[in-house]
């Protein structure tokens, strides 16, 4: 056993608002620069929906991630040792600017210097690239919300394996149900992006598990941007090197959460130490599809084993960060109450950050008669009636997540890799901590249904109780427990982050700019 | 005109090479972040299919002819002793040579006409681009004009070169030789001198290492074990790799 540490992540779905403040959060510090203005090392996009670069869950087209072979070994889809140096000089498969969008800005000096005229002056879009005027062609979150049109849901790319009724029928304008998918950097235990790197440019930490680009070592071959199934290695045309999310470290190491997660409106998000068998990477990465999140969830280990807690010590893991992976709210979600997926698992990097699937979306509307509809309309709001959409009766316990007006199969693609089973069980157990929650609070549930609920799923009602409180009640050191940095350690860590580590971020000795 | 040889053959190689290592050394400490190839495909990858990959593999076949050519010459004149084989050769030569000048061409056009890629263009970029052009176009003129130059390459030119390594350079050879051939020698060192300071640097960092490493790569702070270890000193601190 060679336990090591990763600092992993839990998105809970049901509680995002698609604000994007955590978006902004991270560009204001991090790619609010020329280069990277294109860049959201954190985005949001709405599920269905293309996403951001669009169409990025596509592997026939962008091949990312890893795939196994016959021999049962995986190797990288698009790059590698020998597609690697063959394709350096172009790269067939790189995903181009347009892809992503061209950034632009508005040339507002036109609005005061115009000469006075008939018309009102305007501020033309201008491309921060050429420096010429645009046409705008799309934008970040140019689907937000569904909007433009429908062509961008219904090219979703987990919608390919849905019979054309179902898809039909999660389309027809009154039965629209969507949610939101935050997305940064996994910082995987078996990263694309690190292994594609021909420079060896990228590296694993060994503490904390954050994946970083050396920025004095990337030659700009852009294999990671490629490797990447998430997308999230992008490449800066102004500097020559790729950048990506650097899960904050330098807020990490001081004890801080990171920008996108303290800055979380819906509070969705969770941070923590979780302990993990690096001996079996290899084994869970090459699993067979059906086995991919359990071996995964495998690997993670139980932080109270003595035996964990020996071979760890032994390896070399300090005791803070035992005792934080103790508290750690990922451990409760992903491997206690079993709520929390990987995101894309069959791409095979085993991504370390885990979202609980969204359960509105799968209530949302029981019922299906369109005249039962027309009376439940609202006349003068004509908004749904609350209770109509979303139906918290309980008359028969799993009607809802059974007969879900979103198609499990959907949720299954995102977060599970086809298997309904797996996602059906989580929302059940959701739906259990809602119903028991109920009888708690409003006290219409029998206790004896309740309780039939809860024994179905397996769950304590102690157990469901911790689960609201992580949910909606959890404080800020409940949602975040970051191990302290060392003091000894933090020392060496400024020491040679420029030095031995690259400067990701960090700041730069050069100039940042092309060679002139 | 022996002062312009003397220059031209001597002075210049050496300072060519002086400049290249030492500059080289020196960028690699000091400014290490501006080693990038500097890719521009992000920003345009259709055209550059047509440039830079008839280019690079062009100019690489190239480079390690003229490279066999000095390092051993005498296995490629054993090699031309058989005219079909030198035929052979330089009929290859000649297409990768059209290649990289095809190659060439086409990023400079893309790189003119390009919106995109002028606003990322340099003035190094230009004239390390111009001077390429007119170096490959000097080679392909004296392969058709003067031609065999496998043969007379190895046995005039290289023993020229091979002096100029050895710290004794003999020029005689060089000094006779018709102008262009001359304009194509002085460019090689001219070119090389700019290596460290353009974009030109990504050429000695092609990752071949690559290859032998493994595809992960961890690194830590500290020696995990010998943090732990009480009889160990404290003193350990250089990063370890995996
Ligand atoms: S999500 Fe992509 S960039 Fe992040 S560690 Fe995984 S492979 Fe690398
Ligand atoms: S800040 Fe939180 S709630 Fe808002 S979009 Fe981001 S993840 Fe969702």
């Amino acid at each position: 056993m060679d336990v090591r540490a990763q600092i992993s992540m839990v998105f809970h779905l049901d509680k995002c608002i698609g604000c994007h403040t955590c978006s902004i959060a991270c560009k204001n510090i991090w790619t609010d620069r020329k280069g990277a203005e294109y860049m959201w090392w954190n985005n949001v996009e709405t599920k269905p929906g293309t996403g951001y670069p669009t169409k990025w869950e596509d592997q026939s087209v962008y091949k990312g991630g890893w795939k196994k072979n016959f021999t049962g070994e995986i190797s990288l889809r698009g790059s590698g040792k020998y597609k690697g140096l063959l394709n350096i000089f172009h790269n067939p498969h790189l995903p181009v600017i347009d892809d992503y969008y061209e950034p632009w800005t508005y040339k507002y000096t036109d609005l005061i210097e115009s000469p006075e005229g008939d018309d009102q002056p305007t501020a033309r879009p201008i491309s921060l690239i050429t420096g010429e005027p645009i046409d705008i062609k799309a934008g970040p979150n140019w689907d937000d919300d569904l909007s433009g049109t429908p062509d961008y849901a219904r090219n979703d790319p987990n919608l390919a394996s849905l019979s054309p009724a179902e898809r039909d029928a999660m389309f027809q304008l009154e039965r629209m149900a969507f949610f939101y998918l935050p997305r940064i950097c996994n910082h995987c235990l078996n990263p694309a992006c690190v292994a594609s790197c021909p420079s060896g440019a990228i590296y694993k930490r060994g503490e904390d598990g954050v994946v970083l680009i050396n920025q004095k070592v990337c030659r700009a071959w852009r294999m990671c941007v490629t490797a990447c199934p998430y997308k999230k290695s992008y490449y800066n045309w102004h500097t020559g090197k790729s950048e990506k999310c650097i899960l904050c470290y330098p807020r990490l190491e001081a004890g801080l959460a990171p920008a996108c997660m303290h800055s979380c409106v819906g509070r969705i998000r969770y941070l923590g130490i979780l302990l993990y068998d690096a001996d079996k990477i290899k084994d869970a990465a090459s699993a067979n599809d059906d086995e991919l999140i359990s071996k995964q969830m495998n690997l993670i280990l139980d932080p109270f084993d003595p035996e964990v807690i020996k071979d760890a010590k032994s390896n070399g893991v300090a005791d803070t960060t035992i005792n934080a992976a103790q508290y750690s709210p990922v451990y409760k979600f992903v491997k206690s109450w079993g709520l929390a997926l990987p995101l894309h698992p069959e791409f095979r990097t085993l991504p370390m950050l885990f979202y609980v699937p969204p359960l509105l979306p799968v209530m949302a509307s029981v019922t299906e008669q369109s005249k039962e509809q027309t009376e439940k309309f609202d006349s003068i709001a004509k908004v749904w009636n609350d209770k109509w959409l979303y139906d918290t009766s309980t008359e028969e316990l799993w009607q809802n997540v059974e007969r879900a007006r979103f198609p499990l199969k959907y949720m299954a693609n995102l977060l599970t890799g086809g298997d309904e089973n797996s996602i059906k069980s989580v929302l059940k157990k959701l739906m259990a901590v809602r119903i028991h929650r109920r009888r708690v609070t409003v006290g219409d549930v029998s206790n004896q249904k309740a309780d039939k609920v809860l024994s179905d799923v397996n769950l304590s009602s102690e157990m469901a109780d911790a689960i609201y409180y992580l949910t909606s009640l959890a404080k800020f050191d409940d949602r975040f427990v970051i191990p302290p940095a060392h003091r000894e350690q933090a020392i060496e860590m400024l020491e040679y982050t420029g030095d031995t580590r690259g400067s990701a971020g960090f700041g730069f000795k050069e100039k940042p700019s092309r060679i002139s | 005109m022996s002062l312009f040889n003397n220059f031209l053959f001597i002075g210049l190689p050496y300072a060519a090479l002086v400049v290249f290592l030492i500059g080289t050394i020196y960028m690699y400490r000091s400014a290490k972040f501006k080693f990038s190839s500097l890719s521009s495909e992000f920003l345009e990858a259709k055209s550059l299919f047509w440039g830079s990959v008839p280019f690079h593999w062009g100019i690489i076949f190239l480079f390690f002819g003229h490279l066999i050519g000095l390092l051993i010459p005498g296995a490629v004149l054993a090699w031309n002793s058989v005219p079909l084989r030198m035929v052979v050769i330089e009929v290859t030569a000649f297409a990768f040579g059209i290649s990289a000048f095809i190659g060439l061409i086409n990023l400079i056009i893309r790189r003119k006409t390009n919106r995109r890629i002028w606003t990322v263009t340099s003035k190094m970029d230009l004239l390390v681009e111009i001077l390429l052009l007119v170096e490959i176009f000097l080679g392909l003129w004296i392969a058709y004009e003067f031609r065999w130059g496998s043969s007379w390459f190895a046995a005039v030119l290289s023993p020229y070169i091979v002096s100029i390594f050895t710290l004794n350079p003999d020029i005689s050879a060089a000094a006779n030789l018709h102008w262009v051939i001359q304009a194509h020698i002085a460019l090689a060192f001219v070119i090389l001198l700019l290596i460290p300071f353009s974009r030109l640097v990504h050429l000695l960092v092609y990752p071949l290492h690559y290859l032998w490493r493994p595809y992960q790569r961890v690194i830590w702070y500290w020696g995990r074990k010998k943090v732990r270890d009480s009889n160990g000193t404290w003193s350990v601190s250089k990063a370890k790799n995996n």
